[in-house]
């Protein structure tokens, strides 16, 4: 059984078809890649699985439960972490607090218990830095460990928000464009870190990305998607060559410009 | 510079961040705890009286700065919740509960009417729930003639003495007293509240105020930690009305007026917005800006013979200084005080920007 499964999802903004009858899965330990030009409807998929928007029709299974009849708040408490296209982040924070709130699925003690910080309070604190310690290591945040948000550049916010969704110890991770904004060197630490979080943590990884020499350096299946339709669904090379998927992309010129950016 | 070497994760969890910052704080508590010392060798206790009325107006910044500076949840309706903590404390004194039963419960039941009131509008966003709050407090006036029976109306009501074990408190005949059971609540408050921003519960509240959207997805549930939110600070203003009560003595339905709740607002934002320390630079400030044009208006009159009596020279100069504020030092006083020290330790490695915020990129569409 499939970990991920959409069935036949449609989501209407208005007139505008986003998603148009998507049926997807995701199986338990793979890496699954959503491409597909700007406004395909990459994104509203995610925001689908997170619960940000209401399918009118279809629906979405996470291990074997119905997530439409959870709210968006309850989406992590199954398992799923997620990241954004434009970064949101905790920016009055520092990133070490940032990689807290994503423990927040995990907490323990309730409200009495925070405010005279009691010993299972402090307890369930230990846990939660030794957790968030290991994704700092992991991620080689040490340097930023106390810095806050605010003053960090692109390329490292990216990072941070990678591991915030790691800290909350996911089943399915989510990326949307992990790799976008990022320089060359930056983007071969992602392809490593998305090989890593799939082998060793065993976190499926569902990301939409642009990137056709990361998609198909680390993704096992693929789908295109346009105008808010499934066109093929294969490994990056089948989808990349195929002609409804070539003709979709068209004059836009992504795929075969960032399809050599990466060997 | 200091360097702040973590040997294990209590580095981070600890109150200090270091000894030397226990120190320093100990100092500051030894410090308030020797105050009264002062006033008792010069024989009068006037200016205790004001100390502590600072303090009772920085345990209500606290209770403002735990829904706007760390929740980002504005409100220009607190006098409103201190009034609740105020009548419910003297009734329930009244009806005989001993004052360490009243005091607390006047302030959770406080905490619970302004939850009930809240939970409406915790919908409403920035302007939309300062509009709604203000509302609130315009009409707890009239809510205090109404409630004659329990409030006194338009006459006004005294309120009692404090009790505890036959120890008789009160402002007047017992000062220092006074002062110390202020004291102990604003300790106990600092401390319920730095405990709240380093567990999951606080955490949360700074998640919702950075990004509501990202909050969500981090599997915080909005509407229960805003609501949580504001019952603790509807609970603290409550017990700050309670012993603002027992300070002033007396108090009417222009008691806790429209101007107490703005003044509340100013205070955390010249203090400094999501410090707890913003709290208490703003209580002092405030606490200083009367005495600070009493005693210049005295001055002026006896040395120089010029009366200066215009009505709304307070509000306007408090209005001046804000605007200061928020055009010269939008980080507050706390936030001054940090740039300072920062400069000095990092002497002479300081940079003009290192507090500017760094704006890399556009936020163009929140979900996306
Ligand atoms: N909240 C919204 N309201 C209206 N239209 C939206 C909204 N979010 C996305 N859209 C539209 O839906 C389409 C798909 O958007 P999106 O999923 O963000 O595309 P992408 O594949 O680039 O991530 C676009 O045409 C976009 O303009
Ligand atoms: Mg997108």
């Amino acid at each position: 059984m499939s970990l991920l499964e959409i069935e036949n999802a449609t989501l209407r903004f208005g007139g505008l078809v986003a998603v148009d009858n998507v049926s997807l899965q995701v199986n338990e330990g793979e890496v699954f890649a959503l491409v597909g030009p700007n406004g395909a409807g990459k994104s509203t998929v995610f925001n689908l699985i997170s619960r940000f928007y209401d399918p009118a029709e279809g629906s979405i299974r996470f291990d074997g439960k119905d997530l439409l009849k959870h709210t968006a708040d309850q989406v992590p408490g199954f398992g799923i972490a997620r990241t954004f296209q434009n970064i949101e982040l905790f920016e009055q924070a520092t990133v070490l607090q940032n990689l807290l709130v994503g423990r927040h699925r995990h907490r323990t003690t309730g409200l009495l218990s925070n405010i005279v910080f009691s010993p299972k309070a402090y307890r369930e604190e230990l846990r939660h830095r030794a957790a968030v310690e290991e994704v700092i290591d992991f991620l080689n945040l040490q340097p930023y460990r106390d810095k806050m948000i605010g003053g960090l550049p692109y390329g490292v916010r990216k990072v941070v928000e990678l591991g915030r969704a790691l800290a909350s110890e996911p089943k399915l991770l989510l990326l949307d464009e992990p790799a976008s904004g990022l320089s060359v060197e930056e983007t071969q630490d992602m392809a490593f870190w998305i090989e890593d979080i799939q082998t060793q943590m065993g976190i499926s990884v569902m990301m939409v990305e642009h990137d056709m020499g990361l998609v198909s350096a680390v993704s096992g299946r693929v789908m295109a998607l346009a105008d808010g339709k499934e066109l093929a669904t294969g490994t990056a090379a089948e989808v990349q060559s195929h002609p409804v998927v070539i003709e979709a992309y068209l004059g836009t010129g992504e795929i075969s410009k960032t399809g050599t950016s990466r060997a | 510079m200091r360097f702040v070497f973590k040997t294990s994760y209590d580095a981070d969890i600890s109150l200090f961040k270091h000894r030397a910052q226990a120190v320093w704080y100990g100092l500051l508590l030894l410090l308030v705890l020797a105050t009264p010392l002062y006033f008792v060798l010069i024989g009068d206790a006037y200016l205790l009286g004001e100390i502590t009325g600072m303090l009772i107006l920085a345990i209500a910044g606290m209770a403002l700065m735990l829904l706007t500076g760390h929740t980002g949840l504005p409100s220009l309706g607190h006098a409103t919740f201190m009034a609740f903590g105020c009548y419910l404390n003297i009734n329930l004194l009244g009806a005989g509960l001993p004052w360490l039963i009243a005091f607390p419960l006047s302030g959770l039941i406080a905490g619970a009417l302004g939850t009930m009131i809240a939970l409406p509008v915790l919908r409403l966003h920035g302007v939309y729930l300062a509009l709604a709050t203000l509302a609130m407090s315009i009409l707890t006036s009239d809510f205090v003639v109404i409630a004659e029976p329990w409030t006194g109306g338009i006459a006004g009501a005294a309120v009692p003495d404090i009790n505890i074990f036959g120890i008789e408190i009160n402002r007047y005949s017992t000062p220092y007293k006074f002062y110390y059971l202020v004291l102990a609540v604003a300790i106990l408050m600092v401390w319920f509240y730095r405990n709240l921003l380093r567990t999951p519960t606080g955490r949360s509240f700074t998640a919702i105020r950075d990004s509501e959207i990202s909050a969500r997805a981090m599997g915080i549930n909005l509407t229960r930690a805003k609501a949580t939110s504001f019952f603790l600070s509807a609970t603290t203003a409550g017990l700050a009305g309670a012993l603002f009560g027992h300070s002033a003595g007396y108090v009417t339905n222009e008691t806790f007026d429209l101007v107490m709740s703005i003044t509340l607002l100013l205070m955390i934002v010249i203090g400094g917005l999501g410090f707890i320390h913003g709290a208490f630079f703003g209580a002092i400030v405030v606490g200083i800006i009367p005495v600070a044009i009493a005693n210049g208006r005295t001055f002026l009159s006896t040395t120089f013979d010029v009366n200066i009596n215009v009505p709304g020279l307070e509000s306007a100069l408090f209005a001046f200084i804000l605007v200061c504020f928020i055009l010269f030092e939008p980080m507050g006083l706390y936030g001054r005080w940090l740039k300072i020290r920062t400069y000095f330790e990092l002497f002479p490695f300081y940079r003009k920007d290192m507090f500017k915020r760094q704006k890399s990129y556009l936020k163009t569409d929140r979900v996306q």
